[in-house]
């Protein structure tokens, strides 16, 4: 049975989030922007680009210094929310490549915190291709689970169960009273790109370029609101 | 007035008085005043209506100074900088001087330089500079951003701001009086002369264009009057019978419009936004029978389309110009005979400044038409009027220099040579607005330049600037200083999109101008706006352009909407009140608008000039509240916002608000005429309700990216960033949201609270309000809406709908509406 043929299937779940199927697996699209596969009991979060304020410091714009902080105190939060198994941080979990010699103390120690609390598993991006050198946590290029693939970069062409970040979705929804832009899940039931997690990551418009092909259908977003994920249907997306 | 008589006869060398007699004039008191003043070496401002030979008299001692000086044999520096707050003003005064030097043969080199002066000349000025150098704010910070700037600027002996009044209020303001501080670092010597239009205290920029710390400086400043000249003749556009009840767009007069145009040699129609000279634009060539040489001129144009414009009036051919404040200012077109303002003007001095474009000569006066777009501008045109003709203006606050800019400045400084951080604080304290700067802030602003100033301090490695050897303070590196140099200015515009003509699959053909991102909020691929003067369908947005069809549809979606950016001075806006409370003065408005004002009396009321009119009425399912402060947009939109949330607590459960210049109406399912007004309007409301609002307000968010970019902290292009402005919006929204959540009490976010609270939502405006109406509320319980409620309803609704079919829903609720409120 093809996952594309059938309808969207949504149902509000008790986070806020929205319970679905991805090629079969059971997962909810948390407001946080964070992925949960259900049976694995895996988070997946994508593009922390933490040090990324830093980063623009070492070029001269001192951005407020706290992104690193933020990003984390989230990820803390989702995790004792959701206590994972797992927690799959997928690609571009740094800026670059000396982010992880720039971490303020407090924030490495809060890092190695997390994996006392669960399995961390740093798919590497292109942003970080070496993967952590001194913090704790497994080293993966992509994971399989519960028919899903996890990694960095969504493959063009059509690959069911695929899990990919990268992109950093963004969607404006135009609606009667005017047009929001916030960042979103989208999935056309068979793969799916999820949001970038971090503090300053920016967005990149769904209807961009970059999402065509991906998609057997037009694609479902899941906007992250506040405390809320709403669904959105693709005519409902506005271009930039 | 100095008496010309009283003056010594031989302030004019024999080669300028032959100049003179030769042309037929003689010199003017005031111009041989300030030649005096220049003798004595003092700073001067000279006041003097547009046409009164303002431009010679600042110019005349230089040319003096120069022509007599003996000849040099090396290069010599500027003698004279001369600041307009226009690009074309500095180009246009650039010609004007060619005159005097040309017909004197006087051997001085005069040269404009702007952003869109080429790379060649920019660089010879650089090398070589001219005796005269006419320039922008913009560009002197960038030149005191150089290296070598002491030595370039060290025989400075005269900087000329020009239109003064229109740059000392505000963050170019700010910056520019900083880098007047700088040059007279450079040259101590240097004297200032300040140019002005007539306004209401000059006191105010006499403080502002002074030097020093001391209380007194602007005694320190000569205050040189020119001719009063002949009182403007302003009428009124009357339009008996079909004045409109809303609506900003004056359709109802255009034909009045265009026969007055036929009558005038070359008219000026201003209009207050760039879509209202569109419309009017579209309008008047709907009824130009007579093929007239018609002109569109506004901000959004492309420079060389507008560069056109302003040479073929130049030249005569034109009969008239539609355009917005880009030509507020005083480039001189002497063949100007009439200034029509299309809708209110908002403000007496602004109107003076509009009027002043016609007709530069003293004696005869220059001639304006008022064309009211609604009844309550009637009402304003008609105030207005009447403080023209008693020669009364607005009054400006004194202004705080801004720290952002502040910022921006002490980077700057940094890139030319390094600074003491206790001479450079005397230096930054002897301009005008930041005289009273604390030490604590000064060193504030320093740590936010070096590392961004931050609690957390992990950036000490990266600092922009760094403490040298000696103690001083200097720009990191060669490539920190380029990068600033990028970002100079203190003006922050929205982004703004390239319209380009659609060649077909995504390729775009020639640039027709730019717009406003905001604008394109409202359209959608297919719609139909106006824009250049023509009627154009939107074909899709890539990244950083707009690409656009021709459309053949003579109905857009969209000619217009929204009304004034500028809101009522309050000046003018006590006028009105003081104007609607007196009857006697009536009879000089028209009988449909004198009858709407006697219904108002008679069927609810009209206050006294300094009560607060609030009306309470059902309509429909709903119950309305209605006040009339007469206080702006701005504030009324942020009175609104405190307003429903004190109502919601208080279980009055409202549903929407919506606010004009004139009023704001609050809407709910019960009835509101039981509540404690005085209790529901008590100033406390400017505590914690508005802190606890304004934090979580996109208008903080637009501030903050003001700031971030003023000061620095992030580039007018981020690096790496190709993406179209809407990717910064993104950005510093992040931004913001990090630090508001980690350091709440950081630098930036006190300027973005600033800005915030003057520019955006007007608190001190609001603060005055509630102040004057407290116990004077005049509560008036009605049982069905007002004649002075129906335009502010009429607003309902029309701001998001601005389609055909929503006029149509418009129009038939707009009769309903007025035949309830007369019956």
């Amino acid at each position: 049975m093809s996952a594309i043929a059938e309808p969207y299937a949504f149902a509000a779940s008790p986070c806020g989030g929205l319970r679905t199927r991805l090629n079969g697996a059971a997962v909810t699209l948390r407001p946080s922007g964070a992925l949960w596969i259900e049976a694995a009991r895996m988070l997946v979060v994508a593009d922390l680009h933490l040090e990324k304020g830093s980063s623009y410091a070492m070029r001269g714009q001192m951005l407020p210094p706290y992104d690193t902080r933020d990003t984390l105190r989230r990820l803390q939060a989702e995790v004792v929310a959701a206590a994972p198994e797992s927690v799959v941080l997928l690609g571009d979990t740094f800026h670059d490549r000396s982010s992880e010699d720039r971490l303020a103390r407090d924030d490495a120690e809060g890092l190695r915190a997390l994996g006392g609390l669960t399995r961390l598993v740093w798919v590497i991006g292109n942003h970080d291709a070496d993967g952590p050198r001194r913090l704790p946590g497994e080293v993966a290029d992509e994971i399989a689970v519960e028919g899903l693939i996890l990694r960095h970069e969504p493959t063009p062409g059509r690959q069911d169960g695929e899990v990919a970040g990268h992109l950093h979705p963004c969607a404006r929804v135009v609606a009667s009273r005017g047009s929001v832009r916030r960042r979103c899940f989208v999935t056309d039931g068979a793969r799916m790109v999820v949001p970038a997690f971090g503090a300053y990551a920016g967005g990149l418009s769904v209807r961009d370029a970059a999402f065509l092909g991906l998609f057997a259908r037009p694609p479902l977003c899941g906007a992250l609101g506040a405390g809320r994920v709403h669904a959105v249907g693709w005519r409902s997306v506005a271009g930039e | 007035m100095a008496d010309a008589a009283a003056l010594p006869t031989d302030l004019l060398p024999d080669k300028f008085a032959a100049w003179f007699e030769a042309r037929g004039w003689s010199p003017r008191a005031h111009q041989l005043d300030m030649v005096a003043k220049a003798r004595e070496g003092r700073d001067a401002l000279l006041i003097a209506p547009t046409g009164g030979g303002k431009t010679l008299a600042g110019f005349l001692p230089s040319l003096i100074e120069l022509a007599e000086r003996p000849p040099a044999n090396a290069p010599r520096g500027i003698h004279t900088l001369y600041i307009s707050p226009l690009k074309a003003l500095a180009v246009d005064v650039e010609r004007n001087l060619m005159a005097p030097i040309l017909q004197m043969s006087l051997p001085i080199v005069a040269e404009s330089r702007t952003g869109d002066t080429g790379i060649s000349r920019r660089q010879r000025q650089r090398v070589k500079p001219p005796d005269i150098l006419l320039t922008t704010p913009e560009q002197l910070a960038l030149f005191c951003a150089w290296e070598g700037a002491r030595l370039y600027f060290e025989s400075l002996s005269c900087v000329i701001l020009d239109e003064i009044h229109t740059l000392h209020g505000s963050k170019r303001g700010d910056l520019l009086a900083l880098d007047l501080a700088r040059l007279q670092q450079f040259a101590p010597n240097l004297r200032r002369v300040g140019l002005s239009a007539t306004v209401d205290d000059p006191d105010v920029i006499r403080r502002w264009m002074g030097f020093g710390r001391a209380a007194d400086t602007h005694e320190q400043v000569a205050l040189v009057r020119g001719p009063a000249g002949a009182p403007p003749i302003v009428d009124m556009l009357l339009s008996e019978g079909k004045v409109p009840w809303a609506g900003h767009t004056a359709k109802h007069a255009m034909d009045e419009v265009y026969e007055t145009i036929k009558q005038a040699r070359t008219a000026l129609v201003f209009v207050n936004t760039r879509f209202q000279a569109e419309f009017a634009f579209q309008e008047l060539w709907r009824l130009n029978e007579d093929n007239l040489p018609i002109a569109l001129h506004h901000g959004s144009l492309a420079a060389e389309q507008r560069r056109k414009v302003e040479a073929a009036m130049a030249r005569g051919e034109l009969r008239a110009v539609v355009c917005t404040s880009t030509l507020d200012l005083g480039i001189d077109w002497g063949d100007v005979d009439l200034v029509i303002q299309l809708a209110s003007p908002k403000g007496a001095s602004r109107m003076v400044q509009r009027i002043g474009r016609a007709n530069h000569r003293l004696d005869e006066p220059s001639r304006a038409l008022f064309v009211p777009a609604n009844r309550f501008e009637m009402l304003e045109c008609q105030a207005a009027r009447e403080a023209i003709a008693e020669n009364r203006f607005d009054g400006e606050p004194t202004r705080i220099g801004a720290l952002d800019v502040l910022a921006q400045h002490v980077m700057g400084c940094a890139c030319s040579e390094p600074f003491d951080l206790l001479a450079f604080y005397d230096e930054i304290t002897s301009a005008g607005p930041y005289r009273d700067l604390a030490w604590e802030d000064y060193e504030q602003v320093v740590d936010f330049v070096s590392t961004g100033g931050y609690a957390l301090k992990t950036y000490d490695r990266f600092r922009r600037i760094v403490k040298t050897l000696d103690g001083r303070w200097s720009v990191r590196n060669a490539e920190t200083a380029q990068r600033h140099r990028l970002n100079v200015g203190a003006i922050v515009s929205p982004a703004m999109l390239a319209v380009r003509i659609s060649m077909g699959r995504g390729r775009a053909g020639r640039k027709i101008g730019e717009v406003e991102e905001g604008m394109l909020e409202m359209l959608d691929p297919g719609d139909t706006f106006v824009f250049a003067g023509q009627v154009w369908a939107l074909v899709a947005v890539t990244g950083t352009e707009v690409l656009v069809s021709p459309a053949t549809n003579r109905d857009p979606k969209m000619p217009s909407w929204g009304g004034s950016k500028f809101a009522l001075s309050t000046f003018l806006a006590k006028r009105v009140r003081e104007l609607m409370y007196d009857q006697e003065h009536w009879q000089v408005l028209p009988a449909d608008v004198r009858e709407w004002l006697e219904i108002q009396r008679d069927h609810s009321l009209i206050p006294p000039a300094d009560d607060l009119l609030l009306e309470t009425f059902p309509r429909g399912k709903r119950h309305f509240m209605v006040v009339y402060p007469f206080e702006g947009r701005l504030a009324h939109t942020t009175l609104a916002m405190l307003l429903t949330r004190r109502l919601e607590r208080l279980g009055g459960a409202p549903l929407g608000f919506v606010c004009n210049d004139y009023a704001l109406a609050i809407w709910a399912l019960k009835p509101m005429d039981g509540l404690d007004f005085d209790e529901l309007f008590a100033q406390d409301m400017l505590g914690d309700d508005l802190e606890a609002w304004l934090a979580e307000s996109f208008m903080m968010k637009r501030a903050f990216k003001g700031c971030a970019i003023i000061s620095g902290l992030i580039e007018r292009r981020f690096p790496g960033h190709e993406k179209s402005g809407r990717q910064v919006t993104f950005s510093t929204d992040l931004i913001y949201d990090v630090l508001r959540r980690h350091q709440p009490d950081h630098l930036l976010l006190r300027c973005a609270r600033q800005d915030a609270a003057t520019g955006l939502i007007d608190v001190a405006r609001l603060g005055q309000l509630l102040e004057r109406i407290s116990g004077r509320i005049r509560h008036s319980p009605l049982e069905h809406l007002s004649p002075f409620s129906v335009p502010i309803l009429l607003e309902i609704g029309k701001e998001r709908s601005p389609g055909d079919a929503a006029e149509m829903i418009l129009a038939e609720a707009e009769e309903d509406l007025i035949a309830e409120a007369m019956s």
